[in-house]
């Protein structure tokens, strides 16, 4: 199996007019995926490669019948609050957000919701998700024939802050021969919907997921934390990392953020050094180099049987 | 961005949350007048957006207003922690009875802002939590339902305080709640919150930032203060290679360029592509003894134009002898066009793209075109087979 989509996950694109979301479509739909409606408010009666757009998501309920599994966001920062609002209350229970630059609080407010109603957010920030040869959500791997020569299906599960490193990881396993069962760009903000230890029960409940590799940088508590979930929860899921960003603990690096917004390092526990400390405690080996990652995935999959 | 404090404590009273009668001044006569107006004792402290004034000799006490204009024109010309102050606060000597703690902070974990009180004010509240846990209180609040005062009464009581001390804090820190979500801020701090003699309470120093993306909605507020849109508030000052690589990136809205070089020194002046990979490569270049000129990112999808000028301002900078361009496996952008950007800024600049790009890792949109490109200059290129870290390698080993 796989975690969050399967072959038969429908979902909309909510701002699906804007150049990046008509890309993001194509994409998508050339790799097989099941999108069934599209939202741009005033677009109503339009199509996007063949997508119906809506004016409303309870639009897009009302034509297609069942409510879409997802919805994949992609509007401007100002409105993205209140696109996912619509989602969610819409019933769409995963709700991947594109958007980058949007304030905290409103990110923050979208996970309260998208809690109180049992929904989940992938993101901001990110690229989305990918199921190798079923399903990809967002524009992770690009367009589908790039995503098919970095992606292939097997037991590795992959989380990143980083989106282009998802596929830079994904491709490196392919390449030495694990596949992937999952692989989730969890978006590069201080705050997002999903962290590591947030997704982990979900890889940790599913049959084909034997490993995990996570993309990691300086900057916020969330390695931090799944150090503290799998110490509390004595997962067997054996975990690979890699930190990213070292030279940002140098002195003269201090207090600036680079790449994503979420590197920005606000304490000493958000340092590079720290992080790996940490992970390291929690048995979790961090690796220098990304074409590290296969042997000392084998070592932990040969480890385990 | 931060905020220096005479604006913080403006934030705090807009808030309604009390604060002293204090004055910003920009010269020394400026401050002789604000401490006639405050009379008595004043304290006079340095506008930096640093901590460790204290430390630094930029908060010093004055009698008079002679002594206010003296020590005033001191601090204005003392630098701390490499900065120029903006200016001095002048504040009447408060009659402090205790001095108490006030916080506000993102809990990224719990993703919801967490409510912070402490009766030990004036020092770190790191510092209290660890070692007085006992004398900190704390509180989540909603990020969808408004902040109510009974939750910061829980937050206070927590510390043991009571009676009129409790009543008159409760509104103080629900207010700095209030402001932390209306005004976008990732830290709202008054510290000390003082009690006064008298019994009341006033803020005596206050710590603000704002995240940077609700700039735009927090217009008015920027407004309010007189900050200009370009004074970003940096920890340091922008060099000349920054400045322009944000002039190029401002003038054309396609694709995103960055350039960075604080901190760094080296030799190998690099342009690559994206996040994750930026931070990736940079650490395969130091790591493997390369001497890294600058930081950069290349993303979305450019113009020619833009390649250009990112290649062209890292091959102007001092020290630099070669560049590498690496990019990682499918970020959109198109290979092809940052190929012909950044041969076109070697060829303006009379430097030989084969000697002067030590590597190209194309993997990406378009990277047969881009190789074919490349080829034709007979620059070295490697594809996805050839690893970040194998790719760095080659790069740091023609420049020694």
């Amino acid at each position: 199996m796989s975690i969050l989509l399967t072959k038969d996950t429908t979902f909309i694109v909510q701002g699906i007019t804007g150049r990046e979301a008509v890309n993001l479509t194509r994409e998508c739909l050339d790799y097989g995926a099941k999108i069934v409606g599209g939202v741009t408010p005033g677009r109503k009666g339009r199509d996007v490669h063949g997508v119906p757009v809506f004016d409303t998501v309870a639009q897009v309920v009302e034509a297609n019948g069942p409510v879409p599994d997802g919805s994949v966001v992609t509007v401007p920062p100002a409105f993205t609050r209140d696109a996912v609002f619509e989602a969610i209350e819409a019933g769409v229970k995963l709700i991947v957000v594109v958007t980058e630059r949007i304030p905290r609080r409103d990110v923050a407010a979208m996970v309260e919701l998208a809690e109180m109603r049992g929904a989940r957010v992938i993101g901001p920030n990110c690229l989305g998700v990918i199921v190798p040869d079923a399903c990809k959500m967002g524009g992770i791997g690009g367009p589908a024939r790039d995503a098919a020569k970095a992606y292939t299906p097997g037991p590795v599960g992959v989380m990143s802050r980083s989106g282009g490193m998802t596929t830079e990881i994904s491709s490196t396993l392919t390449a030495a021969g694990l596949g992937q069962s999952t692989a989730v760009s969890i978006g590069g903000d201080a705050i997002i919907g999903s962290t590591y230890a947030e997704l982990m029960p979900l890889f940790e409940a599913d049959d084909e997921t034997e490993a995990i590799v996570i993309y990691t940088e300086p900057g916020g508590r969330m390695e931090a934390q799944l150090a503290e979930w799998v110490a509390d929860n004595d997962s067997s899921l054996p975990i690979v990392a890699f930190m990213a960003g070292r030279f940002m603990d140098d002195e003269e690096m201090k207090g600036m953020s680079f790449g994503h917004a979420g590197t920005i390092v606000e304490g000493e526990e958000d340092t590079a050094a720290q992080k790996i400390a940490r992970l390291q405690a929690a048995g979790i080996p961090v690796v220098e180099r990304i074409d590290e990652i296969p042997d000392a995935v084998k070592e932990k999959l040969g480890a385990r049987v | 961005m931060r905020f220096f404090e005479y604006e913080s404590r403006r934030i705090v009273e807009m808030a309604g949350i009390p604060v002293t009668q204090y004055g910003f001044c920009t010269t020394a006569a400026e401050a002789r007048k604000a401490a006639e107006e405050i009379g008595g004792s004043v304290v006079i402290k340095s506008q930096v957006l640093t901590g460790g004034r204290m430390k630094a000799g930029g908060v010093k006490f004055a009698d008079s207003p002679d002594q206010a204009e003296k020590l005033a024109g001191e601090i204005l010309e003392l630098e701390i922690n490499g900065q120029m102050p903006r200016g001095v606060l002048v504040d009447p000597k408060a009659e402090v009875a205790q001095e108490y703690y006030a916080g506000v902070v993102w809990d990224g974990t719990r993703k919801r802002p967490l409510m912070l009180f402490s009766d030990m004010g004036g020092i770190d509240i790191e510092e209290v939590a660890e070692k007085h846990p006992d004398h900190v209180g704390r509180g989540h609040v909603s990020n969808l339902l408004p902040v109510s005062d009974f939750q910061a009464k829980d937050v206070v009581a927590q510390t043991g305080v009571t009676g009129s001390e409790l009543n008159r804090a409760t509104p103080i820190l629900a207010r700095l709640a209030r402001l932390f979500a209306e005004r976008d801020m990732t830290l709202a701090e008054i510290n000390p919150l003082a009690r006064l003699e008298d019994g009341s309470f006033v803020a005596l120093d206050a710590h603000m930032e704002m995240e940077d993306e609700a700039k735009e909605r927090q217009k008015a507020l920027l407004d309010e203060l007189g900050i200009a849109s370009d004074d970003t508030r940096e920890p340091y000052e922008p060099s000349e290679f920054e400045r322009r690589v944000r002039a190029i990136d401002a003038a054309d809205h396609r694709g995103v360029i960055q350039g960075r070089d604080h901190g760094f020194h080296g030799n190998l002046g690099l342009v690559i592509g994206a996040g994750g990979g930026s931070l990736t490569l940079t650490d395969a270049v130091r790591s493997q003894g390369g001497k890294p000129a600058n930081y950069s990112e290349i993303g979305g999808n450019p113009s020619v134009a833009k390649a250009r000028g990112l290649a062209r301002e890292v091959l102007l900078k001092d020290g630099v002898e070669k560049i590498a361009v690496m990019m990682s496996i499918v970020s959109n952008t198109r290979v092809d066009i940052v190929a012909r950007g950044v041969i076109k800024a070697c060829l303006e600049l009379e430097r030989d793209p084969a000697e002067t790009i030590s590597i190209f890792r194309v993997p990406g949109a378009w990277e047969e075109e881009g190789a074919r490109i490349l080829e034709r200059y007979g620059v070295e290129y490697c594809n996805r087979s050839v690893s970040m870290w194998e790719a760095a390698r080659r790069a740091v080993e023609k420049v020694p």
